[in-house]
C-alpha cells in the first residue's frame, strides 16, 4: 500500500478528509473502488469507534404479534433485537468459530458428553442483579421444558441433566455431542434473571442495550446500558432503533433518505441501483442458506433413483445463480453444507448441467408423463421463475415439468413436507451435524426429502461424539456424498446475505452466520462523526 | 326538533341492533373457521392433554352460545380479551392503533373532503369547458393508479429527491402534533388523491342534476350569478348524495387503507389486523372485525341522519 493512500485513509478516519474525495484521489493514484473501499474500512477499524448518537435499522420481518420472549422469536426483527437487550452463555464469531460471552471457557470430558462451563463474574443485568450460574441454568432448564414452545428445543432436549458447581454450570448429556457449543450460542438461549420463568417477556437480560421501547411490529428501541461487561466491543451508539418496513420498496426510500442507517434484505435486482447512492455501501455475504427443490424418497415416482438422479442432473445452477439470484449467491452441489461450515468437506465433485445424461438416467427410469413441482412466490424469492427456468432446462432433456402454483397461505403446512415434489428454503444452521439432524436424520421432524438411510443416521451420530477434527471432516465427507448422490435434495444455489448502510457508518463485520451481522451490526456499528 | 331527534334516537337504535347482528355474524365466522384456537396456539405438536388443558383454560368446552355471551359481555365492558400470539391486552393495543388509523383517515378527510367538494362545484361552475375537464382528468388518473404505486411516486419524488417529507411514517408517543403531521403528510397525500375522484364526481352529478330543474332556470332569470345559484340554490339540494359518498370515503379511509399502511410503515389497524389474521389470531380478528363494523354503521348513520335533516320533505313526512 502507498504511503500516501495510507495517510489519505486514516484522515478520513478522522473526519478531516471526505470519502468521496478519498476514492476521487484513490482512483487518481490508480486505485480499484473495492481496494480504495477496504483501505477506508481498515483505517476506520484502526482509529476505532466513536461512541455516541443513535443507530437506526430499517428492518424487515417484524409483526404487530412479535414478543420479548426469546423462546418465541422467530423472524428477524425479533432475532436482531434480541441480540442489543439480551446475552448469551457463548457467541459464533464471524470467523465461524466460539466466542465468550457469560461462559468464559469451557471444557469437554473425554466422551463429549459431560461439559462443564465457567461463567463469567461481574456480569451484570439491567436490573442491577449479577448475572449467576443459577441463572444460566434456569434459562436451560425453562428451555428444555417441553411446554416452553420454545425455538432452542430441540437444541437443548439432549441435556440430561444440569447442575451448578461453584462458578460452573455442568452439563450431562444423553448422548455425546462434540457441538454443544455451537448449539449452546443459539440466538433464543439469552440468559434472564431466574431464566426468565417468573416474566418471560419483560426484556431484561445483560446484553449493550436496555429495552427501551417496544412497540412490537413498530418500532423497537435499546439505550446504552452502562454496566454492560464488554462495552469496547459492543453498544457504541447512544440509542439504537429499529423500525420494522416490511415492504422493499419503502425500506431502501428509508435508507436513500437518511431515515435509517441500515437496511436488510435488499433484493439482488435493485442492489445495482442502490450502490449508486452516495455513501451507501452493500454488504453481500454468503451465508449458509440455501435455496431447494426437495423430492420425497419414498414415495412415487420419486422412490426411484435414476429419476432422482436424472432430475438433479437436469438442474442448471449456473443459470439460477445467474437469472434468479443475479449472482449474489453460489452454486449449490446437492448437500446442504458449503465452505463457510466448519469442517466442510472439500473436493467433492461439482455436479453440473448434463442434459444427455439426465436423458440417458431419466430414460433409464423408466418414467413416463410430466413431473409435478409444486412452487409459490413463499418458498423463496423468486420461486416461481426459478420453478420455470427449470422447466425449461428439464425440457432440453426430454423431462417434462408440470409447474403447479400453490398459494402462499398454507404454503408450509399444506405443501411442504406433504407434497413429494416442490420448492423451499432453509436458513442453514451454525453447524453440520445440526443442519442434517434438523432435516436428513431419518428420526428428523423435519425430514422434507423422506430421507431413510440407516448408513447416513449411523455416521452422523458417530461424527457427533468424534472430538478428533480430521476424523470427523472425512466423516461429514461421507455423509454429504450420501446425500449428494442418494437423497431427494436438488440443491442449486446457496443465497447471499445482502445489507446496505448509509453514509458515516463504520464498524459493519460480514457474518455468515445469520444476516445484519449476525445480528449485531447495531451493536458493533458506529457513526462516524 | 322534537321529531328529528325521535328520528335520530330510531335511527341509533337501529345502528345498535344491526351491530349485535354482526357481532352474531363475526363470532360465528370466526367459529367455523377450520381448525380450533387452542390447537392453533400450541401449532402441530401440541400433545393431546396440553390441548385439553388450553381448552379448559379458554372455556372452549362450553356451548358456543355461552361463549358467545361471554365474549359480548366483556365487550360492553371494554373488554376485549388478550391476543392469543403474545399475550397483550387487546384494548390498550388497539386503541393506540385505532388512535393512528383515526388520526391518518381524520387529516386525509379535512384535506379531501373540502377539497372533493370545491372542485365539484368548480366543475359544474364551468362544466364541459377545460376546468371541468381537466379536473376530471386528474382526479381520474389518480384514482386509476393503484395506491401502493401513488405512495412509491410520492416517497419517490418528494421524500428522496426533494426531501421534504418522511417516506417513514411511524408515530408513536413522545411526538408533537407538528412531527405527526408530518409524518402523515405522504400518506394523507396519497389517501386524498385516491377518494378525490369519487366524491368530486358525484358532487359534479348531483349538482347538474339538480341544475335541469325550473326553479334553477327561475334564479338564472332573475340574474343571480352563475356560482351563487349553484351555492345556494343546487348545492343545499344535493346534499344527501353526497354526504352518503363522503361517508361511504371516510369508511374507506378507516377499514381499507392497509396497503398505504405498509408503504408508509404507518402503524394502524389495517396492518395489526393482517398480522394477526396470519397468526390465526381469533380475538383481535373478532375485536376488529366489531370495530370496523361499528365504524362503517356510524358513518351511514351519520350519513342518513344528515340527509333527512337536509330535506324539508323527509323532515316533515305526510
Amino acid at each position: 500500500m502507498s504511503n500516501e493512500l495510507e495517510f489519505l485513509s486514516q484522515r478520513v478516519a478522522l473526519g478531516k478528509l471526505s470519502r468521496r474525495d478519498f476514492l476521487g484521489r484513490a482512483s487518481a493514484l490508480g486505485v480499484g473502488a473495492a481496494f480504495a473501499n477496504t483501505l477506508l474500512v481498515n483505517a476506520a477499524k484502526a482509529a476505532g469507534p466513536v461512541k455516541g448518537g443513535i443507530l437506526k435499522a430499517g428492518l424487515q420481518g417484524g409483526e404487530s404479534t412479535n414478543s420479548l420472549d426469546p423462546a418465541t422469536f422467530t423472524s428477524q426483527v425479533p432475532f436482531c433485537f434480541g441480540k442489543l437487550w439480551g446475552e448469551t452463555m457463548l457467541e459464533l464469531s464471524p470467523e465461524s468459530g466460539i466466542e465468550y460471552r457469560i461462559a468464559e471457557s469451557y471444557d469437554a470430558s473425554e466422551d463429549a458428553k459431560v461439559w462443564t462451563f465457567k461463567i463469567r463474574k461481574g456480569v451484570e443485568f439491567h436490573n442491577g442483579k449479577s448475572v449467576t450460574p443459577e441463572d444460566v441454568v434456569a434459562t436451560l432448564e425453562r428451555h428444555s421444558n417441553e411446554e416452553s414452545k420454545s425455538g432452542a428445543l430441540g437444541v437443548v432436549k439432549g441435556i440430561e441433566s444440569m447442575k451448578v458447581d461453584g462458578d460452573y454450570v455442568v452439563l450431562s448429556l444423553a448422548e455425546a455431542n462434540a457441538d454443544l457449543p455451537y448449539l449452546l450460542a443459539d440466538y433464543h438461549l439469552i440468559v434472564q434473571p431466574n431464566g426468565g420463568k417468573d416474566a418471560p417477556d419483560a426484556g431484561i437480560s445483560a446484553g449493550p442495550y436496555k429495552v427501551a421501547v417496544n412497540e412490537p411490529g413498530v418500532r423497537l428501541g435499546g439505550e446504552r446500558f452502562e454496566n454492560f461487561w464488554n462495552a469496547d466491543k459492543y453498544g457504541h451508539a447512544d440509542q439504537v432503533e429499529i423500525i420494522v418496513i416490511n415492504d422493499a420498496t419503502a425500506r431502501t426510500a428509508a435508507l436513500q433518505s437518511g431515515q435509517v442507517n441500515m437496511i436488510n434484505r435488499v433484493e439482488p435486482k435493485i442492489v445495482d441501483l442502490v450502490k449508486r447512492v452516495p455513501g451507501v455501501d452493500i454488504h453481500n455475504v454468503s451465508g449458509r442458506g440455501h435455496y431447494v427443490f426437495i423430492m420425497h424418497c419414498n414415495t412415487e415416482p420419486f422412490d426411484n433413483a435414476d429419476l432422482r438422479t436424472a432430475l438433479k442432473l437436469a438442474m442448471n445452477r449456473e443459470e439460477m445463480v445467474d437469472k434468479i439470484l443475479l449472482g449474489y449467491g453460489s452454486v449449490g452441489n446437492d448437500f446442504p453444507i458449503n465452505a463457510s461450515y466448519p469442517l466442510f468437506p472439500e473436493g467433492i465433485e461439482q455436479r453440473t448441467y448434463d442434459p444427455d445424461q439426465a436423458a440417458h438416467f431419466y430414460k433409464k427410469s423408466g418414467h413416463d408423463g410430466p413431473v409435478v413441482l409444486r412452487t409459490s412466490d413463499v418458498a423463496f424469492p423468486g420461486a416461481v421463475d426459478a420453478a420455470q427456468l427449470y422447466q425449461q432446462s428439464c425440457a432440453k432433456a426430454g423431462i417434462q415439468i408440470e409447474v403447479k402454483r400453490e398459494p402462499g397461505d398454507g404454503y408450509w403446512s399444506e405443501v411442504w413436507n406433504k407434497q413429494p415434489f416442490c420448492e423451499s428454503y432453509w436458513g442453514g444452521r451454525p453447524v453440520q451435524d445440526q443442519m442434517y439432524s434438523t432435516a436428513y436424520l431419518s428420526t428428523a421432524d423435519w425430514n422434507d426429502t423422506k430421507f431413510f438411510d440407516p448408513a447416513f443416521d449411523k455416521i452422523i451420530i458417530e461424527a457427533r461424539a468424534e472430538l478428533d477434527e480430521a476424523k470427523r471432516r472425512e466423516l461429514y465427507r461421507e455423509a454429504a456424498m450420501m446425500v449428494r448422490d442418494d437423497g431427494g435434495l436438488i440443491l442449486p444455489m446457496f443465497n447471499d446475505f445482502i445489507d446496505a448502510t448509509g453514509p458515516k457508518v463504520a464498524g459493519w463485520v460480514n457474518d455468515p452466520n445469520q444476516p445484519q451481522s449476525n445480528g449485531y451490526a447495531l451493536a458493533k456499528c458506529w457513526l462516524e462523526s | 326538533m322534537k321529531a328529528i331527534l325521535k328520528l335520530v334516537a330510531q335511527r341509533i337504535a337501529l345502528g345498535l341492533l344491526l351491530l349485535l347482528a354482526v357481532s352474531v355474524v363475526i363470532f360465528a365466522g370466526t367459529q367455523i373457521l377450520p381448525g380450533d384456537v387452542a390447537q392453533s396456539i400450541l401449532g402441530q405438536s401440541a400433545t393431546p392433554q396440553a390441548l385439553e388443558n388450553l381448552r379448559r383454560e379458554l372455556g372452549l368446552n362450553d356451548p358456543a352460545y355461552i361463549r358467545y355471551f361471554r365474549w359480548l359481555a366483556g365487550i360492553v365492558q371494554g373488554d376485549l380479551g388478550t391476543a392469543l400470539s403474545n399475550g397483550q391486552d387487546i384494548a390498550t393495543q388497539l386503541g393506540k392503533r385505532l388512535g393512528n388509523t383515526l388520526f391518518l383517515a381524520g387529516v386525509a378527510a379535512i384535506v379531501s373532503v373540502p377539497l372533493a367538494i370545491l372542485l365539484g362545484l368548480l366543475a359544474v361552475r364551468y362544466r364541459n369547458r377545460w376546468p371541468d375537464k381537466l379536473i376530471s382528468a386528474v382526479t381520474l388518473a389518480s384514482i386509476s393508479l393503484p395506491e401502493f404505486f401513488i405512495g412509491y411516486l410520492l416517497i419517490y419524488f418528494v421524500a428522496v429527491q426533494l426531501g421534504w417529507f418522511t417516506s417513514v411514517s411511524t408515530v408513536y408517543e413522545g411526538m408533537t402534533i407538528g412531527q405527526r403531521l408530518n409524518a402523515v403528510a405522504l400518506p394523507a397525500a396519497t389517501l386524498t388523491l385516491v377518494v378525490l375522484a369519487h366524491m368530486m364526481r358525484m358532487t359534479r352529478a348531483a349538482i347538474l342534476n339538480v341544475m335541469q330543474s325550473a326553479y334553477i332556470e327561475t334564479a338564472e332569470l332573475k340574474g343571480i350569478s352563475a356560482f351563487d345559484i349553484i351555492r345556494k340554490h343546487a348545492f343545499p339540494n344535493a346534499i344527501a348524495p353526497i354526504v352518503n359518498v363522503v361517508m361511504l370515503n371516510l369508511a374507506y379511509l378507516v377499514v381499507g387503507v392497509v396497503v398505504v399502511e405498509v408503504v408508509f410503515v404507518y402503524p394502524g389497524m389495517g396492518q395489526y389486523l393482517v398480522d394477526h389474521v396470519a397468526k390465526r389470531d381469533v380475538p383481535v380478528v373478532q375485536a376488529c372485525g366489531l370495530i370496523f363494523a361499528a365504524v362503517y354503521i356510524s358513518l351511514n348513520i351519520i350519513a342518513d341522519v344528515v340527509a333527512i335533516i337536509s330535506n324539508p320533505r323527509l323532515r316533515h313526512p305526510k
